[in-house]
């Protein structure tokens, strides 16, 4: 596994400590992970759930929400009624 | 009992000011020793509950549960001073009958663990054992209801075995509930086709009537489904073979005296060979992993949770926030989830397991046609020292949720019966099947 790339992609740092002792633990885990390999899934459906779920459909009407004071409650940085980000592009 | 209780708070026999004044300071004292709670609701004894079947009963609440007003951590760093400005269905739900928050319980943080030993906090001592651990990963949940000693209902969350197993390793009885018959709107998720919100206590009457308070549809969770009750008939039970070898000999002798008593009270049972086993561990943790990755996406340090000074780029704030924000088993599971999704993987892990999860739930189903229930003991081992769960690598400790991943990954029903000092016997039913569960619970407690 090439940790450098997997963990850019999750957008999570990681010390070079932890690349390494990573490193070696998912590869033992991955290794074992091989176990699923054994098991013959010809012609199986995947379970997303473990039960059937149906697609739920309402009317589109507006209902009571969160208000601008809840909404912005548990952030720091934000101005006239957006959140605030650093720089994206 | 709640019900008794019930009445003499409906009755003025029981002040809850000065009851709640006395829990609460009851709590603080087992907290100081067990570090059972990560948060405890000062403002108890003031809170004016509503009447109804719960009218002034205390519930303790695990972590990972949003609660109006009061900080929930999931067990993580990232979300340390998160205070949530709604309740979740089940909160809701229990408040509507008059239920008291008596605080948050400790957990691994997102329930990442086996032995509540992944926690930003301080981690929650057995109550028979403080050397020993309470499970996991709602253990703080399992400590406080096996130590409670006024009446008390206990949220907790599963989605690999998080209740069954501390509930075992405490002593308590617990059931986690078919997946999707309990909203999970206001649950901060671990592993969204996994998670499922279920209770502990210390009797099974009381478990059965919180249990029914909570389940049934929810329009702010569409994955919810009515509950669909079946007739609590319990006349033979199977035990996989698979699931009774290589155990601890304690955990065998107690287990095999259960049976003998459930036997003896009218119940048959039949050993038979379960396929799948040694699979369903794989396949759940790739399952969890993967959806687990994608959960955590959203904590980037903007709208909740960690925040620090706006500075870099988004990518490199984003990153640096993750990096501060998670312990080491939440990395973990966030690169290993992020790979197995990937381009080119995705076939290989994810996929495969979820095809492998449909021949569980088919063999699981296959079975339940011959038995009303399946039994196994809850865990493989004793609770482990503190100093024995450091010397696990990752690997070795995803290996301890053998006998509970299987249902979990079906989202089967699961109860768990104490039977000894921290030994549990596991009773797992059909989709919905729960009263078959209590039955077995009410049979081996009569």
């Amino acid at each position: 596994m090439d940790i450098e790339h997997v963990s850019k992609i999750a957008r999570l740092k990681l010390s070079e400590e932890e690349k390494k002792k990573f490193s070696k633990e998912l590869e033992d885990i991955l290794n074992y992970f091989k176990l699923i390999d054994k098991v013959d899934t010809k012609n199986v459906e995947p379970s997303f759930h473990a039960i059937k779920i149906k697609d739920v459909f309402r009317e589109d009407n507006p209902e009571q929400c969160l208000n601008e004071k809840e909404v912005f409650k548990n952030a720091k940085e934000h101005e006239k009624g957006f959140f605030k980000s650093p720089r994206v592009v | 009992m709640i019900k008794k209780f019930v009445k003499d708070v409906e009755d003025g026999v029981i002040k809850l000011p000065e009851f709640y004044d006395k829990v609460i300071k009851k709590c603080k004292a087992i907290d100081s020793k067990h570090n059972c709670f990560i948060t405890i609701n000062e403002d108890a004894s003031k809170e004016k509950p509503k009447s109804g079947l719960l009218t002034g009963v205390p519930i303790s609440v695990k972590d990972c549960i949003c609660t109006k007003g009061i900080r929930s951590t999931a067990g993580s760093k990232i979300l340390e001073n998160y205070v949530p400005v709604f309740d979740a269905t089940v909160i809701s739900r229990l408040k509507e009958q008059g239920a008291i928050i008596i605080g948050k319980t400790a957990q691994d943080e997102f329930g990442f663990g086996s032995f509540s030993t992944n926690c930003a906090y301080e981690i929650p001592k057995n109550p028979f054992d403080t050397d020993r651990s309470c499970g996991g990963s709602s253990g703080g949940a399992g400590c406080i209801t096996q130590l409670a000693d006024f009446p008390h209902v206990a949220l907790a969350e599963s989605t690999g075995g998080s209740i069954s197993n501390p509930a075992a390793f405490c002593g308590v009885y617990s059931i986690t509930p078919t997946y999707g018959i309990v909203s999970r709107y206001g649950l901060i998720d671990y592993a969204n086709s996994l998670d499922k919100i279920g209770l502990m206590s210390k009797n099974i009457e009381d478990l059965k009537m919180v249990f029914e308070i909570i389940v049934g549809k929810d329009k702010m969770d569409p994955t919810t489904v009515d509950y669909a009750p079946v007739k609590p008939d319990v006349k033979k039970i199977g035990i996989p073979k698979q699931y009774v070898k290589g155990l601890d000999k304690k955990i065998e002798k107690a287990f095999w005296d259960a049976i003998k008593k459930l036997e003896k009270k009218g119940i048959k049972f039949e050993e038979f060979d379960l396929a799948y086993t040694d699979e369903a561990l794989p396949a759940y943790y790739i399952i969890a992993m993967a959806e687990a990755s994608t959960n955590l996406a959203k904590y980037s340090g903007l709208r909740y949770g960690l925040q620090l000074p706006l500075q870099g780029n988004f990518e490199e704030y984003a990153s640096t926030v993750r990096e501060q924000g998670f312990g080491q088993e939440a990395k973990r599971r966030i690169i290993l989830g992020t790979y197995t999704r990937m381009a080119g993987y995705r076939d290989q892990y994810y996929l495969k397991a979820m095809k492998i999860r449909t021949k569980i739930i088919d063999e699981f189903k296959k079975h339940f046609k011959k038995y009303d229930a399946i039994v196994s003991p809850t865990m493989p081992i004793l609770p482990p020292k503190f100093k024995e769960i450091e010397k696990l690598t990752p690997l070795e400790n995803y290996q301890m949720d053998i006998l509970t991943v299987g249902p979990n990954v079906a989202g089967l029903p699961h109860l768990n019966i104490p039977i000894a000092e921290s030994i549990g016997l596991h009773v797992i039913g059909n989709h919905m099947s729960e009263n078959k569960l209590f039955k077995v619970g009410e049979i081996y407690g009569s």
